[in-house]
C-alpha cells in the first residue's frame, strides 16, 4: 500500500491495525487513551502539521487520525486520515450522537469503503439533556454494523468498546454506490481503493493511471440523502429547541457583543502571557535556569576539549550552537510557545476559535485573506517563526504570501513586545499613539497593496461552527504538548542553523561590515546615533536582542518612537526568515525578506522627516 | 435569488452552489440542492450563518453571491 511510509511506525507482524477515525471533536482521543493506555506515540506526517498519534491495544497497533468530515483530499488533515484509514484493518468511529445528521455522512461513507467498522455513539448524555431520543439498534440495523452508544469523558461504554471491537462488520453498502464500484471491479479490487476511485480522489486516480469518472457528486448526494433519511427514522423525538449554548454562540458572533468579547479574550491571553509568561516565568527558564547553571556548565565540558578559537566560539561563544540556541529555544521561547498554544487549544475546543474566524472575516477580507488568518495572526504575537509555520493551513498560495509578509514585516513577536512596552510606556500616550498608527497603517497598506498586485485567486470562508462547550482539559493539554513537540522539532535546527551563520558572520568580521554599511542610513535617514545600526543588526539574531539594544542609547522622545517602529518593522529573527524560506519558494522569501529591509527604513525615515 | 439577501430567520432552500470546490465540501456539512436550512445570523457586511437542526456553517459573504436560494418562509 501506498501509504505511511513516511510514518515510521513499528507494526508487529500480524498485527491488526484500528483505526480511529470521525469527525472533529468528537471525543476520538479519550478512546484513544483508553485503547492504548500510556504508551503513546506521536510522529508527524511528513510535510504536513498533522500530527498521528499511535500506541499498543493487546498484540494490535491503534493509529488515531485527525478529524475529517469525509475521506477525501480537500486539506492535509483529509489527506492523511485517507491515507491512514485506507491502511486500517478495523475501524472505530466515533459518532456524535448529537450531530448524527453530519457525523453519519464520514460513517457511510466508510462503510461504503467495505472495511470491517464499529461505531461508538459518542456524548449520549448530550443527547439526553437535549431531550433526544435516539433509537440505537434500529440505527445499528440500518448501518449493518455494531453501534455503542458511549459517554467516553465519563468513562460510561468504553469497556464494551473494547469488547466488542472485534466484532466490528462490514456495513451495508449503499446499493446504487456498490453497483458503482462493482462496475469497475476488473480494473480495482480493492473496495475501498475504487471507491476513492469514484469519488474523483485524485492521488488514487495518479496510482491507478485513471481519468476521473465525475462521479463524486451524484455520490455524495446519494449518502447524503441516505444520511437524511436514516435520521429520520432513528432520532425519534424533533430535534430543534435553542440551547443557552446556542445564546452564548450568537452572542460572540454578533458584533456588538462578539467585539468586545473578543477584545477582553485577547487582552487577557496577552496579560497572562506578557506579563506572567513572559516576564516572571521567562526571568526563571532563561535567567536562572539557561544562563544561570545550563551555560557555565556546558562551557566548562567543552573547554575541557576546546580551548578558546574558532571552534569554541561556534560551540559554546556568544552566539554558539550549544550556547545561543538552547537558552533561546527552550528559555525563551518554549514557554512562551506552550502559553500560546494552550491558549489556541483552550479557544478551538470551546467552539469559540471559528467564531472569530467568522467574526474578522470581513476585515481580513481586505487583504485577500479570510478569517482563517486570524489564527496564524494571533499566534504571530507569540513567535513569528511558530506563526509562519501556521500559515499552512490557509487555502491558496496567494494567500499564504500575504500572511506570511504582513507577519514578518508588522507582527511583533512576545520577546520584542516586552521590550517595546517597556520604552514606549514611559514617552505618554502621544507616542504610543504616533506607534500604533504607523504600525497599523504599514498593516493594512501592505496587505490591501500585496492584495491588488498579487496574481491568483483567496479562497472564501467556509467553515463549521462546532457547539460551544466546556473544554476539556486533558485535552487541551494533549494538543499544547504535541503541537509544542512539533514546534520545537521544525524550529530548532533552524535555530542552530541561524546561530551558526551569525557566528560565522561574527568571526569573518562580516558583521562588523554590514554594521558600517548601514551607519549611514541610520545616521541619514533614520536621524539616530550611528551605534543604533548594532541594535538593528542584533534584531537579525534575537528580535528582542535588537529592541534592549536601544535601551542603552541616549535617544529623545521622537527618536525612541522611530527607532521602535524601525525595529518592528525590520526583517524578523532569522529563525522565521529560515522558515520563510522553508515554506515558501526562494524569490518570494527573499522579496518578503529585502521588502521588509526597505519599507522598515522607508517608514522609519518619513517618520523621522515628519517628526524631526 | 442569492443566498447574500436571505433575512435572519427565514426558511430557506438550497437551489444551487455555483462554486464547484465548494459544492462538494457543502454536501457534506449538509448543504446541497434542495436542503432546507435556516438563516441563523448575518454578521454585517461579513459572513452568513446558516443553521440545519443543530450544525451551524459560517459562509463568506461573496461566496454566499455564488449560492442560490429560494425562501420557503
Amino acid at each position: 500500500m501506498s501509504c505511511c511510509q513516511g510514518l515510521k511506525i513499528n507494526i508487529p507482524k500480524g498485527a491488526k491495525k484500528i483505526v480511529l477515525a470521525g469527525n472533529p471533536n468528537v471525543g476520538k482521543s479519550v478512546f484513544f487513551n483508553a485503547l492504548t493506555g500510556m504508551y503513546v506515540d506521536v510522529s508527524n506526517f511528513p510535510g504536513t502539521t498533522v500530527d498521528i498519534s499511535h500506541g499498543r491495544f493487546g498484540n494490535d497497533v491503534v493509529l488515531d487520525t485527525p478529524g475529517v468530515y469525509g475521506v477525501s483530499s480537500f486539506n492535509d488533515e483529509e489527506r492523511v486520515a485517507k491515507d491512514v484509514i485506507l491502511y486500517g484493518d478495523i475501524i472505530l468511529n466515533v459518532v456524535d450522537a448529537l450531530h448524527l445528521d453530519r457525523d453519519l455522512f464520514l460513517t457511510l461513507q466508510l462503510i461504503d469503503m467495505g472495511k470491517p467498522i464499529i461505531v461508538a455513539l459518542n456524548m449520549m448524555d448530550d443527547v439526553e439533556r437535549n431531550g433526544i431520543k435516539i433509537d440505537v439498534d434500529k440505527l445499528s440495523k440500518l448501518l449493518g454494523v455494531p453501534v455503542i452508544p458511549t459517554v467516553a469523558v465519563k468513562g460510561k461504554g468504553i469497556s464494551e468498546v473494547k469488547n466488542q471491537i472485534y466484532n466490528a462488520k462490514v456495513g451495508n453498502s449503499h446499493p446504487k454506490i456498490l453497483e458503482y464500484i462493482k462496475s469497475i471491479k476488473d480494473k480495482i479490487e480493492n473496495q475501498s481503493e475504487a471507491l476513492m476511485i469514484l469519488e474523483d480522489d485524485e492521488d488514487m486516480l495518479k496510482k491507478y493511471g485513471l481519468k476521473p469518472f465525475n462521479l463524486r457528486e451524484e455520490i455524495y448526494r446519494l449518502r447524503r440523502q441516505r444520511v437524511d433519511e436514516i435520521v429520520s427514522e432513528v432520532v425519534l423525538s424533533d430535534y430543534s429547541k435553542s440551547s443557552i449554548r446556542n445564546k452564548i454562540g450568537y452572542y460572540m458572533l454578533n458584533p456588538l457583543t462578539g467585539i468586545p468579547i473578543l477584545f477582553i479574550t485577547l487582552y487577557v491571553i496577552f496579560k497572562v502571557i506578557g506579563v506572567f509568561v513572559a516576564g516572571n516565568l521567562v526571568e526563571i527558564t532563561e535567567g536562572t535556569i539557561m544562563k544561570g547553571y545550563y551555560e557555565p556548565f556546558i562551557k566548562s565540558v567543552i573547554s575541557k576539549f576546546v580551548k578558546g578559537g574558532v571552534i569554541y566560539n561556534f560551540l559554546v561563544g556568544e552566539y554558539g550552537i550549544l550556547t545561543l540556541t538552547p537558552t533561546y529555544v527552550l528559555g525563551l521561547l518554549m514557554p512562551l510557545v506552550v502559553a500560546f498554544y494552550f491558549f489556541m487549544s483552550l479557544l478551538e475546543d470551546s467552539g469559540y476559535l471559528p467564531r472569530i474566524a467568522a467574526l474578522t472575516d470581513r476585515v481580513l477580507s481586505f487583504f485577500g485573506l479570510n478569517g482563517r488568518a486570524i489564527i496564524p495572526i494571533i499566534l504571530g504575537f507569540g513567535c513569528i517563526t511558530m506563526a509562519t509555520i501556521t500559515t499552512r493551513l490557509l487555502g491558496t498560495r496567494k494567500e499564504k504570501i500575504i500572511a506570511t509578509a504582513l507577519l514578518g514585516l508588522t507582527i511583533p513577536c512576545s520577546a520584542q513586545l516586552g521590550v517595546i512596552a517597556g520604552m514606549i510606556a514611559p514617552l505618554g500616550v502621544k507616542y504610543v499613539l504616533i506607534y500604533l498608527i504607523t504600525i497599523v497603517s504599514v498593516f493594512v497598506i501592505t496587505g490591501t497593496t500585496l492584495n491588488k498586485i498579487l496574481p491568483g485567486e483567496s479562497s472564501h470562508l467556509f467553515i463549521d461552527l462546532p457547539p460551544v462547550r466546556i473544554p476539556r482539559i486533558l485535552n487541551v493539554l494533549k494538543k499544547t504538548y504535541s503541537k509544542t513537540l512539533m514546534f520545537l522539532k521544525e524550529a530548532t535546527p533552524l535555530f542552530a542553523l541561524g546561530a551558526f551563520i551569525i557566528t560565522l558572520l561574527n568571526e569573518t568580521n562580516l558583521l562588523n561590515y554590514i554594521q558600517i554599511l548601514f551607519a549611514p542610513f541610520t545616521q541619514n535617514i533614520l536621524k539616530l546615533p550611528k551605534e543604533a545600526t548594532n541594535a538593528f543588526i542584533m534584531g537579525i539574531i534575537r528580535r528582542d536582542f535588537g529592541a534592549a539594544g536601544l535601551t542603552e542609547l541616549a535617544l529623545n522622545k521622537e527618536q525612541t518612537v522611530i527607532a521602535l517602529v524601525t525595529i518592528t518593522l525590520f526583517v524578523p529573527c532569522i529563525a522565521s526568515i529560515m522558515v520563510m524560506f522553508k515554506e515558501r519558494s526562494k524569490q518570494e522569501a527573499i522579496a518578503i525578506w529585502l521588502g521588509s529591509f526597505i519599507i522598515a527604513f522607508l517608514v522609519g525615515g518619513i517618520l523621522a522627516f515628519i517628526l524631526l | 435569488m442569492t443566498l447574500d439577501k436571505a433575512r435572519v430567520g427565514q426558511k430557506i432552500v438550497i437551489k444551487d452552489i455555483l462554486d464547484e470546490n465548494i459544492r462538494v465540501q457543502a454536501i457534506r456539512l449538509g448543504l446541497y440542492k434542495g436542503a432546507n436550512v435556516v438563516c441563523s445570523a448575518k454578521i454585517p457586511f461579513g459572513p452568513i450563518i446558516v443553521g440545519n437542526k443543530f450544525q451551524e456553517i459560517a459562509v463568506g459573504r461573496e461566496l454566499a453571491k455564488k449560492i442560490e436560494i429560494d425562501i420557503v418562509s
